[in-house]
């Protein structure tokens, strides 16, 4: 039973999100902080250094941590603000059972009953159903640590086969083409690079606003006098500083690539001594786009032809050049295809393994590189070995300590979790860091699908709305509650600091999950008291692997301000820079070209749905907003989803600025405000998916997804708009502060 | 990193980098000064047809047009030349340097009845830090060191000499142009781009 027990107005008045404004005490309140302590941000992959300031069991400030290298102190404004989700009005505090009579729809219970309650229905839907009936959705805003400890647990402690985690949304159609092309799932390099780059091509990443620390290494690079191309649907902030612009038609970047692959060959500005000695199969690549002419790709994504040229010749003339692409080209049907589109780029004019030479995706979440090596992706077993590979099952099952038999075999991914709940054939779930009723694709299905679930656990730290399902809330961790590494979107190993402990009846992640394993009768294979403990086992089992750990301590990560990996063995200095001297990781140490057809997306525009929708982030709001919407400075400066469209869509809607305008798909419907500007594609719209329930851009998008990476269509979907009347002020409210004062 | 009297650090204002991503807004609110109240100003230049914003610190003019006009003299510098919020008991309140500043900078509050304004994080310079907003800026469109760590690492000529009318101006604040010699300058210009003029080729001839 996983419907809401009251409706959301009274979850949200109990649960909220209620906006914190202020530090504890409030602004004036003059507390002096008895200790200062260096961690990192708890939002997305850039990991940037913070340090916290604590009083007492209260984190009450921050302070730039200007000696951490990676962003010298820089922060955004997620990062400023990231302090006052401690001390929060909505934090959980206790652990909590689905009754529709108490107030909020939750009643407090105690460890007890709330972890026997779990333990009780994992075995009687697991008695009837089968293990697998039971799945476990999970997060790469986890440490290491948890990552690596919740792929033991599934697969040892539940048993279970359906593991997967909320990558699955984010960058595996990066991992999965890095895979492919070149043996191995990690940035090719660390940032440091960006700034030795000729060349600085952004393709599918709103930099500015998404990964705001990046911007500075891109301005260096052209500080240096490097060119820079920005490749997407929209002139997002960084776009206005290009010096070429790729205004691309959602879902045709490998249209684009192509073409341009097409006029490297064509142009001969190709590293030949490269391509035969560190390559294979680029005949099929150069096959594959023997007819994507300019003008060819110009029709299929609406840039100039002589634009796509102008990019290729810099490209191609350029002695170094970087490449950076993230969730505009990856989070679509085609994804794996734009990844290994952009990657021969890179490989037929050598950019690779060289200062300043890479081609790389910008990991999105806190630890979405590190968390997706550690074991909890469906496929994958720690040091990112293959979960079907019995040598590699083999290792592990040493690790453990369990039989290989005991390791289930590949489980099924996020989405297919979602539609297997959806049609029955998984009756139970546990979750932890994943709110996929927001963050999911076809919003309405996923909120039928957990509405079908017939036990559901969640851990979280507030009610997320994935958490409104749940028959048994139990209160974990914050990011500065416990203590871990992380792994950046750089590949650089870092370590997470606490500031404070868990309030409360709350309790570490990872304390729940052995607890829970005790229970389960599998406590044996989790004896560990700190989670120094599972990095340590994480070492060991990461050892051989292609993300091999086994030379990272603690300490030296501390000392050294971080390590990159692949570090295998004591004393390695770590691998900032993957692919010196054109070593790949395939067996034979060679990078494969892949020949890429150009193919539509899922779903494409009609006379019935005739604009492109394309969906993504704003600079204030991180993901399903479970932290950022209860921050009030962060909700004041963009408080509501807004649909971005061109002045001639707006002129044929008839709608001017703040005119609210309703949103259909194929899966849903949505009104919100429009923002008229110029700054988008006149046949394409873009909205945020930061909001829940009526304000959930994912009511839109479309549930297909990349037959490789599993990766759902985010980026491009189909819609028609039409006027909705009213209108919704878009003047900023803080202004107003400044003349009639905050009451 | 920390500063001494010495290195004598400017602050440099850059608007062609800034990405408006506030985090200067929200990092402005915890300066020890002013907790809580944020006085930088980040404005979009005209949101309908380009992203480009423009931060605003004060720029702590050496004959402040805002303490020129004060009728309270209520405003007052530092010895390191650093322009202060007016003083609580003085202020009246009267916005007469709201007005009057040729930068916008002064904020009236109306909930403290009083002016304040940036004082470039005197708690943290004072100490040899950098302020926040240029502290935690992402583009390092606000920007805090010596002349000489300028020189090493970033392109663009320093300025700080500004005509209002036939009112000169020198601050302490240095803001960036291309080329000191080409005339009047367009602050937000920085080099001009012709995809910028139809950034989507929806006008320009296809062959």
């Amino acid at each position: 039973m996983a419907r809401s027990p009251v409706s959301d107005e009274e979850l949200i008045a109990r649960y909220g999100p209620h906006l914190n404004e202020a530090p504890p005490g409030g602004w004036d309140a003059g507390v002096t902080p008895d200790r200062v302590v260096k961690t990192h941000c708890c939002f997305c992959g850039q990991q940037c250094g913070i340090k916290l300031k604590a009083r007492d069991n209260a984190v009450v400030g921050f302070e730039p941590w200007y000696e951490f290298p990676f962003n010298e102190g820089k922060l955004c404004p997620k990062g400023v603000k990231r302090y006052l989700q401690g001390s929060h009005p909505d934090r959980l505090l206790h652990p909590l059972e689905r009754d529709p009579a108490a107030p909020g729809g939750f009643q407090p219970v105690s460890w007890n009953q709330a972890l026997d309650r779990v333990v009780s229905e994992v075995r009687r839907i697991q008695a009837v159903h089968g293990n697998d009936a039971v799945a476990m959705l999970s997060g790469v805003s986890l440490t290491n640590e948890k990552s690596y400890l919740i792929g033991k647990f599934a697969r040892l402690a539940l048993q279970t086969a359906n593991l997967d985690y909320n990558g699955r949304y984010c960058m595996v159609s990066a991992g999965t083409g890095n895979k492919k092309a070149l043996g191995i799932d990690r940035a090719s390099n660390a940032w440091s690079d960006i700034p030795l780059a000729d060349v600085v091509w952004v393709a599918g990443s709103n930099v500015a606003e998404t990964f705001p620390i990046t911007t500075s290494y891109i301005w260096r690079a052209r500080d240096r006098g490097a060119r820079l191309i920005v490749q997407d649907p929209r002139v997002v902030p960084l776009a206005r500083t290009a010096d070429l612009f790729l205004g691309v038609r959602p879902g045709t970047d490998s249209a684009l690539f192509g073409a341009v692959l097409h006029q490297l060959i064509r142009h001969d500005w190709l590293d030949h001594a490269f391509i035969d000695a560190h390559t294979v199969d680029f005949d099929h690549a150069a096959a594959a786009v023997a007819e994507m002419t300019s003008q060819w790709a110009s029709d299929i994504t609406g840039v100039p032809a002589t634009r796509i040229e102008q990019a290729a010749e810099w490209w191609g003339t350029a002695s170094t050049g970087m490449l950076l692409h993230a969730r505009g080209i990856e989070q679509q049907t085609k994804g794996v295809d734009n990844v290994l589109s952009a990657i021969n780029l890179g490989l037929a004019t050598g950019k690779f393994g060289k200062p300043g030479c890479g081609v790389t995706t910008i990991t999105g979440q806190g630890n979405g590189q590190g968390g997706r090596e550690h074991g909890h992706k469906c496929d994958q077993l720690p040091g990112n070995r293959d979960i079907t590979n019995p040598e590699h099952r083999a290792y592990i099952a040493s690790v453990w300590g369990c039989n290989e038999a005991e390791i289930p075999g590949k489980g099924i991914p996020a989405q297919e979790i979602i539609e297997a709940i959806h049609s029955g054939q998984i009756k139970g779930l546990i979750s932890i860091c994943f709110n996929p009723a927001v963050s999911a694709p076809d919003a309405n299905f996923t909120a039928e699908a957990l509405d079908r679930l017939e036990f559901y656990a969640a851990i979280d730290f507030f009610l997320s709305e994935s958490g409104h399902h749940a028959d048994i809330v139990l209160p974990g961790s914050l990011h500065e509650e416990d203590e871990g590494t992380s792994t950046s979107g750089e590949g650089r190993i870092i370590k997470i600091n606490p500031a404070v402990a868990p309030p409360g009846d709350a309790r570490r992640d990872w304390e729940i999950l052995l607890d829970l394993a005790a229970r389960l009768g599998r406590g044996q294979y989790f004896p560990y008291t700190t989670t120094r403990d599972m990095f340590e086992e994480l070492r060991i089992a990461s050892a051989g692997g292609t993300a091999d750990y086994s030379g990272a301590t603690w300490e030296r990560i501390e000392d050294e301000m971080g390590l990159f990996w692949p570090i295998p063995g004591e004393g390695h200095p770590g691998t900032p820079r993957l692919f010196e001297g054109g070593h790949f990781y395939h067996p034979d140490g060679k990078a494969r070209f892949h020949g890429v057809a150009f193919r539509e997306s899922a779903e494409v525009v009609d006379d019935e749905y005739p604009v492109w929708l394309t969906t993504g982030r704003v600079v204030s709001q991180y993901l399903s907003g479970t932290q950022t919407r209860r921050i009030a400075g962060l909700v004041e400066q963009y408080p509501e989803p807004l649909c971005e469209m061109h002045p001639r869509l707006a002129e044929q809607l008839g709608v001017a600025e703040g005119d609210r305008v309703t949103v259909t798909s194929r899966r849903g419907e949505m009104t919100l405000p429009a923002h008229v500007v110029t700054t988008i594609r006149p046949d394409t719209v873009f909205i945020p998916y930061h909001w829940p329930g009526a304000q959930s851009a994912n009511q839109l998008t479309n549930r297909a997804v990349d037959p490789a990476s599993k990766m759902p269509e985010f980026k491009v979907a189909a819609v028609r708009l039409a006027p909705a009347g009213g209108r919704s002020p878009t003047t900023d409210a803080r202004d107003l502060d400044l003349t009639e004062g905050r009451t | 990193m920390t500063y001494t009297s010495d290195d004598t650090p400017i602050f440099v204002i850059d608007q062609s980098r800034c990405i408006g991503c506030e985090a200067c807004v929200q990092a402005c609110m915890e300066c020890g000064t002013h907790r809580g109240r944020s006085l930088i100003h980040l404005e979009h230049v005209d949101r309908a047809s380009t992203t480009q914003t423009a931060p605003m610190v004060c720029m702590h003019c050496e004959d402040p047009t805002c303490a020129q006009v004060c009728p309270a003299d209520a405003i007052k510098q530092t010895e390191g030349g650093i322009v202060q919020s007016a003083l609580k008991p003085r202020c009246i309140g009267c916005s007469n340097c709201v007005i009057a500043c040729p930068f916008g900078v002064p904020k009236y509050m109306a909930e403290l009845d009083q002016m304040m304004k940036c004082d470039m994080c005197t708690d943290r310079t004072s100490e040899g830090l950098k302020p926040m907003c240029a502290s935690v800026c992402p583009s390092e469109a606000l920007w805090y060191g010596t002349i000489d760590e300028y020189n090493d690492s970033r392109r663009g000529s320093l300025l700080r000499d500004f005509f209002f009318g036939r009112q000169e101006v020198r601050t302490k604040v240095y803001t960036v142009v291309d080329d000191l010699s080409a005339g009047p300058i367009d602050v937000m210009g920085g080099r001009q781009r012709s995809w910028l003029d139809d950034p989507f080729g929806l006008d320009e001839a296809q062959p």
